[in-house]
């Protein structure tokens, strides 16, 4: 029977293939994009301030409202601080992801592996309340500032407008250490891959034909290891444009995006401005990745 | 000693407690072919990395044309490298590839794009310029990786195995390429193989390596005809090697010989030997009729069996194959046959 039934499919490739792709197509898209386009199609309706019913009519007038000083401020702020921590992840992965791929020892290698990922096994918002005491006044940081009588100094760093604040656990300097710790693992990893995938031979070829180790590394290191840095910088600047958490942990009165669409769609019950504010991340990684592609990022693929 | 253009004095490698290479000596002169020969492991790929400054030697010395290179890094070496994987770099065209030396010297743009050009025109690939290295076959990137090192005018050019991957056709092709190359630009080459024949085909000078030792330099005709030991007999070619109580029976004396497959003949007839020629009799205990020659197994009393080699001229593979259990005389010429040491 079971025989039957494998010469049957053996013999129509087109059924197998629809067969396997069937299940995770639907999921596709009644699931993943259909949940988005309910999205798209809430943030063309409105919230009728007066009665607070949502009117189900096509509309651009919420998307007006994301032009407003404070949604403004809002995309701003939450896009500074993705390509802040993005930099940063990158400049701290980097050196670290190449001696994973260059220099370790197969058993160092293992090691270091789980080293890097082994934060991702615990919860996210432990990790998070885990830092907010390490930021607090009283906390791990301030201390070691106290004890070798650098208050001023910490003082001074937190007076600093914009990102500065009552204490590191409650100023965006406070987020951004954060965001960096928390997102490292997704920009370590990518960079590292791409590394291991360069052959020892073209540095060398590189050195032979000239070059010293900083040549060698801007003509071939990182043109090559780019995929992955933008790979990895997917990962830390999504995730961060979408986060919520630690910015309501951490941070003062001005909102994230995250936040945002948070309280929109919660306490304020408006649906419509919650999906549109939505979109401008979406519409912000669309840039994003056009940009990446001009730039070649995905050339070496 | 100005005209050699590479010297290793005294030169060792060590890899924790494997000796790669163990005091080596070597002089290269200026403008030849030079290969090195061996094994793999034998250390041969070691000493041309460590010419090119991608390993340093734990102890002795290298001198390029005078110069001691031992602990020079590689970008201030003037030699450079054909690898054996071609290494040519993913994300540059071709002409960016072979212009990238001239490009890290500062070579203005429009300068570095004529000479491209001209070095397309000896790898014979004009106008691949704009192609990348992905899309070209094994043979051309080949002869982009020569390019890329040739533009440079190095003093020294070192080749890894870069026939390796080639297939025997290409490979034979690639061989006279490369040595008309040589010729008309004059520099040395250093050329690592382990295939004896191309070593044999290309080289002004060849030095065979054994488990990191030099065993022999000399020219193809040296290393053929007069191997120095065992395994530049045995490696180069095919030899017979006789020694002790058959050797005393046939030359008098029990020190090890070798004599080619080639040069022996076969004679049924029972004649007297002429002067100067050396035999010994045995019985053919197996024929290969290989078309254009016949290899016979001949086995002799008391020793081990001995290969012989006889063109086709005459003889069809009836002839050859019936051979077979008979009794024969080997001779050979004395001048043919060479002592070889321990």
């Amino acid at each position: 029977m079971l025989n039957r039934v494998s010469t049957y499919l053996y013999q129509r490739p087109k059924l197998i293939l629809a067969l396997l792709l069937g299940p995770p197509m639907l999921y596709m898209l009644v699931v993943y994009i259909g949940s988005l386009f309910a999205l798209l199609i809430n943030s063309f309706f409105y919230l009728e301030e007066f009665t607070g019913l949502i009117v189900r009519q096509f509309t651009l007038r919420t998307y007006l409202q994301l032009f407003s000083p404070t949604n403004l401020g809002i995309f701003g702020r939450t896009a500074g601080m993705a390509m802040a921590v993005t930099i940063a992840d990158a400049i701290i992965a980097f050196p670290l992801a190449y001696y994973i791929a260059r220099y370790a020892s197969p058993r160092r290698k293992t090691f270091l592996y789980i080293a890097v990922t082994l934060p991702l096994w615990s919860s996210y918002i432990v990790r998070v309340y885990a830092w907010k005491l390490i930021l607090a006044k009283e906390g791990i940081i301030s201390w070691f500032f106290h004890l070798f009588g650098l208050q001023p100094m910490l003082d001074g760093i937190l007076s600093i407008p914009v990102i500065g604040g009552s204490s590191l656990s409650l100023s965006p300097i406070g987020m951004f250490i954060t965001f960096c710790y928390i997102w490292l693992p997704y920009m370590i990893v990518p960079i590292q891959t791409a590394l291991e995938r360069v052959p020892k031979s073209l540095l060398e070829a590189s050195s032979d034909l000239g070059a010293n180790a900083a040549q060698t590394f801007r003509n071939v290191i990182l043109p090559l290891a780019f995929p992955g840095v933008v790979a990895g910088s997917i990962f830390t600047f999504s995730l961060t444009l979408g986060d919520f958490i630690v910015p309501q942990s951490l941070g003062n009165s001005r909102f994230f995006i995250g936040q945002a669409v948070y309280s929109y769609q919660g306490t304020a019950g408006n649906i419509p401005l919650a999906a549109a504010m939505t979109m401008g991340p979406v519409v912000i990684m669309v840039a994003y990745l056009l940009i990446a592609r001009k730039l070649g990022a995905f050339d070496a693929l | 000693m100005s005209t050699s253009a590479i010297r290793f004095e005294n030169v060792s490698r060590h890899f924790g407690n494997v000796k790669a290479v163990d005091e080596a000596n070597l002089e290269i002169r200026d403008g030849e072919f030079f290969s090195m020969l061996g094994p793999s492991g034998s250390g041969k790929t070691t000493c041309l990395r460590m010419i090119a400054g991608f390993d340093r030697p734990t102890s002795g010395n290298i001198f390029l044309y005078g110069q001691d290179v031992s602990n020079l890094p590689p970008y201030e070496r003037d030699v450079n490298t054909v690898f054996q994987d071609y290494a040519l770099f993913p994300h540059m065209t071709i002409e960016e590839n072979i212009a990238y030396g001239l490009m890290i010297k500062g070579v203005p743009k429009a300068g570095r794009y004529k000479q491209v050009d001209e070095m397309l025109d000896l790898v014979r690939l004009p106008g691949f310029g704009y192609r990348r290295p992905s899309q070209l076959s094994g043979g051309q990137r080949q002869r982009v990786a020569l390019a890329r090192a040739l533009i440079n005018h190095p003093k020294v050019l070192l080749l890894d195995e870069p026939l390796g991957a080639l297939d025997l056709k290409l490979r034979q092709q690639m061989q006279i390429e490369l040595k008309a190359i040589q010729k008309s630009v004059g520099i040395t080459f250093i050329f690592v193989t382990h295939d004896q024949e191309e070593a044999l085909t290309m080289s002004d000078r060849i030095a065979v390596f054994n488990e990191g030792r030099i065993q022999q330099v000399g020219t193809p005709s040296d290393i053929y005809e007069r191997p120095a030991s065992p395994f530049v007999a045995g490696f180069v070619g095919t030899s017979n090697l006789i020694s002790g109580e058959i050797a005393k029976r046939i030359t008098g004396s029990e020190e090890m010989f070798s004599i080619r497959p080639e040069k022996i003949h076969l004679d049924s007839s029972n004649r007297e030997p002429e002067t100067d020629m050396l035999c010994i009799d045995g019985v053919i205990r197996d024929v290969v009729y290989l078309g254009l020659f016949t290899r016979y197994l001949v086995e002799i009393e008391g020793g081990n069996d001995l290969v012989v080699v006889v063109q086709n001229l005459k003889t069809t593979s009836m002839d050859v194959l019936s051979a077979k259990g008979q009794k024969v005389r080997l001779l050979w010429h004395k001048d043919h046959m060479s002592r070889v040491g321990g």
